[in-house]
């Protein structure tokens, strides 16, 4: 869980050795990882730009229109018209992502629960990086929203976790609490059984 | 309708009673063919493009601006077009126009289905329950309004607040132009908005033959207003508010015809008549029901009481049944029930069986089974994440609902 940084390879590493590094694109966030990937990423690495869409959003289109009792004409459910535009919006932001890079790169497309979906992609790999989600006005765990957090604490692979603009100053942090007690699921040692 | 062939065949619904049923329901399916065809048309002369146009520039490429938007709009097609509007033509509008900003799409989808059932109380034609029940309350159309307009943005409101909270990591994400004009530095919120505008208009103008119709479509939107006040009119006037609808649809339709920007053809498959039929069949089927013993068992849950507690748990009860078999059975099975109570209930039980839909994403308890029975494929949301946001808006948006409906009885007088 910790902003581990690209392992670059050494000088003296032979450049034969393909590394993988996956980016995560996502909405709102991705010029920040391309940027990272751009300045970070060494240069014989093969990157990957990995965007997943949530397969939820046209479920619950469709489950809207499923609801409606006896409305029947499935050619009107809203669902499957719902994951065409998504479909055509993640080649668009792809494409504006590559453009970005202005580096060779493979483009990936998922579908499902978006950070297992990064999670599953991520096996493998070099390096992901990806942006913190959250609130982003402070430093803290609050940064982290609940889909890059799940794939920071589950990610198969080194990460590289970047603000998507600035990171912010570091008095945002608050004042150590007066009195420091240990967090909750610390249990003091136990004591050695005599031999 | 088979069903309701076997109910009339094995003389648990007398054809009499049959045919009284067919004749009570005749009118209130009239008007929903016509809400439908006036939907259809909004639709073809360019409305919802229009709306995802003015939530585009509007929004300047901010999330939450856009959330309040969609809101705005979403509660207000609803109200006027009807649920089924929201959900087949606004909801794929509303996800485009986020894509295109680069938000997230979530929040404004979901919003979009909540918003269906929820901001469908304002007027009878919002919803096909009310249109069932604006028959039974005997209410005028300005009277229902009047009295439903409170619990409405009571309702709207406590989503919004909900919303705002609960999808607070997905709309601080922000949205960004696809960025290919950028390099290295960001640029300032002036200048995305700018661009936002810019590419709103781009992709209007690009969006094909049919978007040539020139910015806000006028001529709809004075029809659509005409017959909002056509509703008013006629109930004062004693004539049922259903030939207004009719009038607004002749008129879009007899324009959209004359320059053949839609057919007959498209026009009769609007107006959806299996579903009319089925609705004509549920009817029979939940009278036959109801009239076999339900009517006892359901009678004594009923509260006969119309002060604050009994309308509460009137709507409550309303909401449950809705969430086990479907809204409209539901409405069927509890108007004949309530209607002796007076108006009031009627519209508590409104308030429960479109409010309370949005505890699952189906609607209800049966067509999520159904549904899971049928292995349908795809992933559908996380049903934890939509139960939970539908803990967090139901009951809220139900109380204060009812409260301010119990507010409005006393003010205008019940």
């Amino acid at each position: 869980m910790t902003d581990a940084a690209a392992s670059v390879p050494a000088p003296d590493e032979p450049a034969a050795i393909s590394r993988t590094v996956i980016v995560w694109v996502a909405e709102g966030t991705w010029p920040g990882c391309i940027d990272a990937a751009r300045a970070l990423a060494p240069s014989p690495a093969a990157i990957v730009l990995l965007h997943a869409t949530p397969g939820e959003v046209a479920g619950a289109a469709h489950g809207a229109y499923a609801g409606l009792l006896g409305r029947g004409h499935p050619e009107r459910d809203p669902g499957p018209r719902l994951a065409e535009l998504a479909t055509a919006s993640a080649a668009e932001l792809l494409a504006a992502a590559a453009s970005r890079l202005a580096r060779p790169c493979t483009r990936t497309e998922r579908r499902g629960r978006v950070e297992r979906e990064v999670v599953a992609a991520a096996a493998g790999a070099d390096l992901l990086i990806l942006a913190r989600d959250g609130d982003r006005s402070r430093l803290g765990p609050k940064s982290l929203g609940p889909a890059s957090r799940f794939v920071v604490d589950h990610a198969p692979c080194p990460v590289l976790l970047v603000w998507p603009e600035d990171a912010p100053d570091t008095g945002t942090i608050p004042p150590p609490p007066p009195h420091r007690k240990p967090p909750p699921h610390w249990k003091p040692p136990r004591p050695k059984p005599p031999a | 309708m088979p069903a309701a062939a076997l109910v009339i065949a094995t003389g648990a619904v007398t054809p009499h009673a049959a045919l009284a049923e067919a004749q009570r329901l005749g009118p209130v399916i009239g008007f929903l063919a016509a809400v439908l065809i006036l939907a259809h048309l909004c639709d073809v002369e360019g409305l919802f493009r229009a709306c995802g146009a003015w939530m585009a520039r509007g929004s300047a490429g901010r999330p939450r601006r856009l959330l309040a938007q969609v809101f705005a709009t979403a509660s207000a097609i609803t109200a006027v077009l009807s649920l089924d509007a929201t959900v087949v033509l606004l909801t794929p509008v509303v996800f485009a126009t986020s894509a295109r900003l680069g938000a997230r799409a979530k929040p404004h989808v979901y919003a979009c289905t909540h918003l269906a059932n929820s901001a469908s109380v304002l007027l009878p034609v919002s919803n096909l329950t009310n249109l069932l029940a604006f028959a039974a309350s005997g209410l005028a159309f300005p009277r229902f309004a009047a009295l439903m307009a409170l619990p409405w943005l009571a309702v709207i409101a406590v989503e919004y607040l909900v919303f705002r909270r609960f999808f607070a990591a997905d709309l601080d994400a922000g949205a960004h132009d696809s960025g290919t004009h950028d390099s290295g530095t960001h640029d300032s919120r002036e200048h995305d908005s700018r661009e936002h505008d810019s590419r709103a208009h781009d992709s209007r103008a690009q969006a094909g033959p049919a978007d040539q119709v020139s910015g806000v479509p006028v001529f709809v939107i004075v029809t659509v207003a005409a017959t909002l006040a056509g509703f008013v009119l006629a109930s004062t006037a004693g004539v049922n508010p259903a030939w207004a609808a009719a009038a607004g649809a002749a008129v879009l339709a007899g324009r959209a015809l004359a320059q053949r920007r839609t057919s007959v053809a498209a026009i009769g498959r609007s107006a959806a008549v299996p579903f009319l039929v089925f609705v004509l069949a549920l009817g029979i089927v939940v009278q036959a029901v109801v009239g076999n013993g339900l009517d006892h068992a359901l009678g004594p849950l009923i509260p006969g009481s119309t002060a604050l507690p009994g309308l509460l748990a009137t709507a409550a009860l309303a909401a449950v049944l809705a969430n086990l078999v479907n809204n409209l059975p539901a409405v069927l099975v509890l108007l004949p029930l309530v209607a002796p109570v007076g108006a009031s209930a009627v519209l508590a039980v409104l308030l429960g069986v479109n409010i309370g839909p949005n505890l699952t994403y189906t609607g209800s308890l049966a067509t999520l089974l159904w549904r899971r029975v049928l292995h349908e494929r795809g992933s559908g949301p996380s049903l934890a994440e939509f139960t939970r946001l539908g803990l967090l808006t139901v009951p809220a948006g139900l109380a204060l609902a009812v409260l301010a409906l119990w507010g409005a009885l006393h003010a205008i007088g019940g």
